[in-house]
């Protein structure tokens, strides 16, 4: 047993780290927000430069060849300094299905793009009426000659904006929520027949609602196989969440060193707030959600090469800690910054909506105790 | 003890139906559905008022001689609940709840004929001015200087937290007129400002739910040498904080449970508009339908809680450090009422709608009532922490409650 990391993810976790420190304090990273574009393209291009995009592909697709734990380093440096650039997106979930399930030419083509900085892709797999359910869609994709004709309408694909191309779940056969009959596609944006609609979401980030009109694809643009898609999907998003995981306990090690450092400096009758006692057994109750979240992050991430239903089972516990913990943090934090917490000067709120909008992403905390238990039965 | 109201009551609760359905116009309720804090804009805030100010229900618990409608703990309650049953608008508190009761109890004569009837029929806004950067729960840590200059006050600091300041005419305050004594809560002024006056300015503070301009709920209000003649002090010079401890009495006196009941109605509309995402509704939900209940049985104790203590109180006395109890538990329960729904709407919880008034051709992305949930769920955080933080609450109720 070693929960120790190497010296390559050190030196992963410490160039994203510097990078957030040099270049996305507070400040800029409100006028990234705000701009018209949401995102910083040439931070993206740095991103690349760096080999941060590199890190989980194979080398002989000039990646690094890392492993999720890997991921796991950067996700959290990202998560604190709630770095919007979407390296969730495109690679870790557009990445995890290019790399399980895409085809020499995808691997060929797609992956150094990526790595490049060159190609962003938002995955488009939820849908207005879905709510959390991977398998339940109405988008379609109808066979038509040796291509598809895909017709639907994906919600909240997160980076959408940026995206050149999407990854779209539909289903080429079965009923509704059938677990047969989803397949995966990937598809650029400027396809004829796909619009999208973009709007920033509450936590800062871009997002798009995708329809899907008479959009014709060939039969290059299916990842994994014909309705057998949705295993490739549970593991990617399985994957999603363990970066997520990352990503939310660097946004809650912010929230809790915010909350303790302001109950230091913060005097109210005559002395600093943080010498309540009251206050005093909240933040450990803080600092101890954090901890136990950070186990849980290791747990998944060393466990997503199970198989599926450890896998799953992993991701879903894991996911259900982050979500409660998250939520007690986030409120604890914002009550004791007072009225300052709750304005949009103050770094802690904004950290309060990223860690509450990472309930939401891949099932929130009811969501995955409802697989949990399914899987346990 | 008996729960049935009785005839005259019924009937009473009809004409406050009818009345209250009535004047309760498509405008202000479309508003209403896309609001993130219980108010809509100026505009609809007043109209709001004069409609109630018309029928003479605006200020319940003021004496008729002032307009007051004279009615029972009994009536008050009804009105409450009436209100809170078809989710009318907030009646801006600062000038009927607030500085109202406070003119009526300590002001002079000519104060109150000069105060009252623009507070009652809805011609000024006013704002409070209590909170100050260094002095939040530790309100006696108060400093904003007011000078004696012989017949008027020069008034220097700021004061934070200011709801709707940018729209207020007037404002309370609590200011030091003496700097020197050993007990802080000693040499405070309670004072009128004509926000009009010359050296005020007021500056905006966004809050975490994205107010667009000139909507901001909270501003910081800046004083630069602002003259207020004396004549605008309640009571005595240096005795403010009796004038401001009877304020926050009523600050803190709301009924909760009618308004936490209808959020909950709307929780099971909302959840049985949403897909569960096996099939059927989020309201077929067994874990989902269980938080919903859980929260109408706590909003039924505090129901109980309110009707016990109100029921207590004889007419127009403000209601003790029982408040406290109110306003822990209710503001509590406002935000589990803002959880649920942001849990309700699932992924459309996240697209950020800035402007959710407008009226726009373009559809929004998920239904409308998605659009104000993050948004209402990260302002409802403020509930917890305004008036008195729930921590100062609980410190009131070990203190004077349980006397330890």
């Amino acid at each position: 047993m070693d929960f120790s990391f190497t010296e390559e993810q050190t030196l992963l976790r410490n160039t994203v780290e510097r990078f957030v420190q040099d270049k996305y304090d507070f400040e800029t990273r409100a006028k990234i927000i705000k701009s018209d574009d949401g995102w910083r393209k040439d931070y993206w291009q740095q991103f690349a430069e760096l080999g941060i995009l590199a890190a989980p592909f194979d080398e002989d697709h000039g990646g690094l060849g890392g492993s999720a734990i890997d991921i796991m380093v950067m996700m959290e440096e990202l998560g604190k300094g709630l770095v919007v650039e979407p390296f969730l997106p495109t690679v870790v979930l557009g990445g995890g299905f290019l790399r399980h399930g895409g085809t020499a030419a995808h691997k060929a083509e797609v992956i150094p793009a990526v790595i490049g900085g060159e190609c962003v892709i938002a995955p488009a797999y939820a849908e207005p009426r879905g709510r959390f359910n991977l398998a339940d869609l109405e988008t379609t994709a109808k066979k038509d000659g040796e291509g598809y004709v895909l017709n639907g309408h994906k919600a909240v694909a997160l980076g959408g904006p940026w995206a050149d191309k999407f990854i779209i779940t539909a289903r080429t056969s079965g009923g509704q929520r059938d677990e047969q009959g989803v397949t995966v596609f990937l598809v650029d944006k400027n396809t004829d027949g796909l619009s999208t609609r973009d709007y920033p979401t509450v936590d800062g980030y871009r997002a798009s609602e995708v329809m899907l009109d008479n959009v014709k694809v060939s039969a290059d643009a299916i990842i994994g196989d014909v309705d057998n898609g949705l295993e490739l999907v549970e593991r990617v998003m399985d994957e999603g969440i363990a970066a997520l995981c990352a990503e939310a306990c660097g946004v809650m090690k912010q929230l809790v060193d915010k909350t303790i450092a302001y109950s230091r400096e913060r005097k109210q009758f005559g002395v600093a707030i943080g010498s309540f006692q009251v206050l005093q057994h909240r933040m450990v109750d803080m600092y101890l959600n954090y901890e136990q979240s950070v186990s849980m992050t290791y747990m998944v991430n060393l466990k997503l090469g199970e198989d599926a239903t450890e896998r799953k089972k992993a991701a879903s516990a894991a996911k259900v800690q982050i979500g409660r913990a998250g939520k007690f943090i986030g409120q604890n934090a914002v009550q004791i910054h007072g009225g300052m917490g709750i304005t949009e000067e103050m770094d802690v709120g904004h950290y309060f909506k990223r860690i509450t909008m990472i309930d939401t992403q891949f099932g929130n905390v009811d969501h995955h105790m409802r697989r949990y238990a399914a899987l346990s039965e | 003890m008996d729960l049935a109201f009785e005839q005259a009551d019924l009937a009473f609760q009809q004409e406050v139906r009818a009345y209250l359905d009535e004047v309760l116009d498509d405008e202000l309720r479309r508003k209403l559905s896309q609001s993130k804090n219980g108010y809509v804009d100026k505009e609809g805030q007043v109209k709001w008022h004069k409609a109630l100010a018309k029928k003479g229900w605006v200020a319940p618990h003021w004496p008729e001689e002032w307009g007051g409608p004279g009615w029972t703990a009994t009536q008050k309650y009804i009105f409450d609940v009436e209100n809170a049953r078809l989710g009318t608008p907030i009646v801006s508190p600062m000038g009927v709840r607030m500085v109202g009761p406070v003119i009526l109890a300590f002001g002079t004569d000519e104060q109150k004929k000069k105060f009252l009837p623009p507070i009652y029929n809805g011609d000024v806004w006013w704002c409070q001015g209590y909170s100050e950067p260094g002095a939040g729960s530790d309100l006696a840590s108060l400093q904003m200087k007011a000078e004696d200059k012989g017949d008027h006050y020069l008034l220097n600091g700021t004061k934070i937290w200011t709801t709707h300041a940018q729209w207020a005419d007037w404002i309370f305050c609590l200011v030091r007129t003496d700097a020197t004594v050993a007990k802080r809560q000693n040499g405070i002024s309670f004072v009128l400002v004509d926000m009009h006056s010359p050296g005020i300015s007021v500056k905006p503070i966004v809050t975490l739910d994205g107010p667009i301009e000139n909507e901001q709920e909270i501003n910081q209000v800046f004083f630069d040498d602002v003259k207020v003649p004396k004549e605008n002090r309640i009571g005595e010079q240096d005795k403010g904080w009796t004038y401001a401890k009877y304020l926050l009495e009523f600050e803190r006196g709301n009924t909760y449970a009618p308004s936490i009941k209808r959020a909950i109605k709307k929780i099971r509309r909302i959840a049985a508009a949403e897909s569960d995402g096996c099939g059927g509704q989020l309201i077929e939900d067994a874990g989902f339908r269980d938080k919903i209940n859980q929260l109408e049985i706590e909003a039924t104790a505090m129901e109980f809680t309110e009707l016990r203590i109100f029921a207590a109180l004889s007419a127009g006395q403000a209601p003790g450090p029982e408040s406290s109890i109110l306003k822990c538990r209710g503001s509590e329960m406002q935000q589990r009422v803002s959880e649920l729904v942001l849990e309700a709407v699932g992924v459309y919880g996240h697209p950020f709608i800035a402007d959710t008034f407008a009226i726009s051709n373009e559809p929004r992305p998920g239904s409308d009532y998605a659009g104000p949930a993050a948004p209402a769920y990260f302002n409802y955080r403020k509930t917890s922490i305004y008036a008195g933080s729930n921590e100062i609450q609980r410190n009131i109720i070990a203190k004077l409650v349980l006397g330890l």
